[in-house]
């Protein structure tokens, strides 16, 4: 599932602190779109306001026909945003006490009223989409980083979310690991699913986003099509940034 | 000097025996209560409900702070003269009331403090997924911390058997109430008390070998 996302003039403040000084920002449908830029510039911010784990403290949040004054959000309000957003822990956050499966099953038969009998068969086909067919009855103490997070993501595929949140996915993971998982958000990412992408992997940002933000200071600073940014970049900030990491 | 009457200490343990049941009886109906209580006390402090937080707070301030036997004889004494509804309020009634207010507000804490301890992730997670916060404590916080809490709850519910054993000064006669009986009648103190001292401990430690076995049970989300 696909949604239309809009975010306009959202400013989150941590005491006198800016973190978000107004972002405005448009997704379309199916749009995939990775934010890059130094540590401490509102990037993880920006994505855990948009499902208030954090919440703004002004500015509008639209995600398909649903639309969110920020300010004023009730508690109603939030849990319609949450329930069409999927987002993707940086540490995983699997539920601890919860099989692998009944991670997957959770939000389906908790929070969408699905039976038991119908949110286990949608959790083992997810559990087999991301090559875990024969891990379902496994903790998560029990899986490695990779396994984990592929469950992560599995979680939030389960909810068929309009707008996939990945907040940093790969950045707590061995490097022998990180490939698995960022194949399989390439691979979610061909179903025409749209999302919203803070990532460190320069590499996997240009060839998987339709659209690369440079964000810095709480602001975005340049966006473009990835050629364009990592090839072309207007703004002295981004070209900076992109030395000190490339 | 004189030597221990084993005869006695054998003739008394059918006699004690008989008032296990109330002694279990009042333990676990007030560990229930306690639990239940405690639990509602906690998510009071955990959620810092506006007042209702400052109530609980003084609730557990006093029911810490003040002496079981002081509590007990409150409610059996001391309250009955002024409300008219627990007047007549029998010992059996007063003790499990008194064991659950004061092993609540201890419970309260331990279980506060296992809530909090609780990966911040794991509530960031579930609110991710849209739960209410009432779903995401019963179905992922709680359970959670019923784990870490677990073995000190069991300390508390021993506790609370032998706390059981002060509901003879109510004028209740279960374990501890009829060794007294006993030992006031044949004079044989040492024989009576020591006898009911084994009972307690018995009870006790068939309870620890249930704790090894729950904990066995609860740990196994995080065994490798």
């Amino acid at each position: 599932m696909s949604g239309e996302v809009r975010i306009e003039g959202l400013v989150k403040q941590f005491g006198d602190n800016t973190v978000l000084a107004g972002i405005d920002l448009e997704l379309e449908p199916g749009e995939r779109v990775a934010i890059i830029g130094p540590s401490g510039t509102g990037k993880s911010t920006l994505l855990r306001c948009l499902n208030f784990l954090d919440r703004p403290d002004a500015g509008r949040i639209a995600i398909g026909d649903l639309s969110v004054d920020a300010a004023r959000a009730s508690k109603a309000d939030v849990l319609a945003l949450r329930r069409r957003t999927g987002f993707v822990f940086q540490n995983y956050a699997l539920f601890a006490n919860k099989t692998a499966r009944q991670n997957l099953m959770e939000g389906l038969t908790v929070v969408r009223g699905w039976s038991h009998e119908d949110a286990a068969a949608k959790a083992d086909d997810i559990l087999r989409q991301i090559g875990l067919g024969d891990r379902g009855d496994s903790y998560p103490a029990a899986m490695s980083g990779g396994q984990q997070q592929r469950v992560g993501i599995g979680r939030a595929m389960a909810l068929d979310a309009e707008l996939m949140l990945f907040d940093e996915p790969t950045s707590a993971l061995d490097p022998e690991w990180v490939g698995e998982v960022l194949d399989l958000i390439r691979r979610i990412a061909d179903g025409n699913q749209t999302m919203l992408i803070v990532t460190h992997e320069m590499q996997f940002a240009r060839e998987i986003a339709d659209r690369v933000i440079f964000m810095e200071g709480g602001r975005i600073v340049e966006q473009g099509p990835p050629s364009q940014i990592f090839g072309n970049a207007q703004d002295d900030r981004t070209r900076a940034f992109l030395r000190r990491v490339g | 000097m004189r030597a221990l009457d084993l005869g006695y200490m054998l003739d008394l343990v059918p006699v004690i025996l008989g008032y296990v049941p109330l002694t279990l009886f009042m333990a676990v109906v007030s560990m229930l209560a306690a639990l239940v209580l405690a639990s509602l006390l906690a998510i009071v402090r955990v959620q810092r409900l506006p007042v209702l937080d400052r109530v609980v707070a003084l609730f557990i301030s006093f029911f810490r702070g003040t002496p079981l036997l002081v509590q007990l004889f409150l409610f059996y004494f001391g309250l009955p003269q002024i409300l008219p509804a627990m007047e007549g309020i029998n010992g059996v009634s007063a003790a499990i009331f008194g064991l659950t207010l004061h092993f609540a507000a201890y419970m309260a804490e331990s279980i506060r403090g296992a809530i909090l301890g609780v990966d911040r992730s794991q509530w960031e997670a579930a609110q991710s997924i849209g739960m209410t916060q009432g779903q995401l404590l019963r179905r992922i916080i709680l359970p959670q911390a019923t784990r870490t809490v677990a073995p000190t709850l069991m300390n508390y519910f021993i506790d609370m058997i032998k706390g059981t054993s002060l509901a003879f000064t109510l004028g209740v006669t279960e374990m501890m109430g009829a060794a007294q009986k006993e030992a006031a009648g044949s004079f044989l103190y040492l024989e009576a008390y020591l006898i009911v001292a084994i009972f307690y401990w018995v009870i006790v430690e068939t309870l620890s070998v249930g704790q090894r076995a729950l904990e066995t049970r609860l740990g196994k989300a995080v065994a490798r």
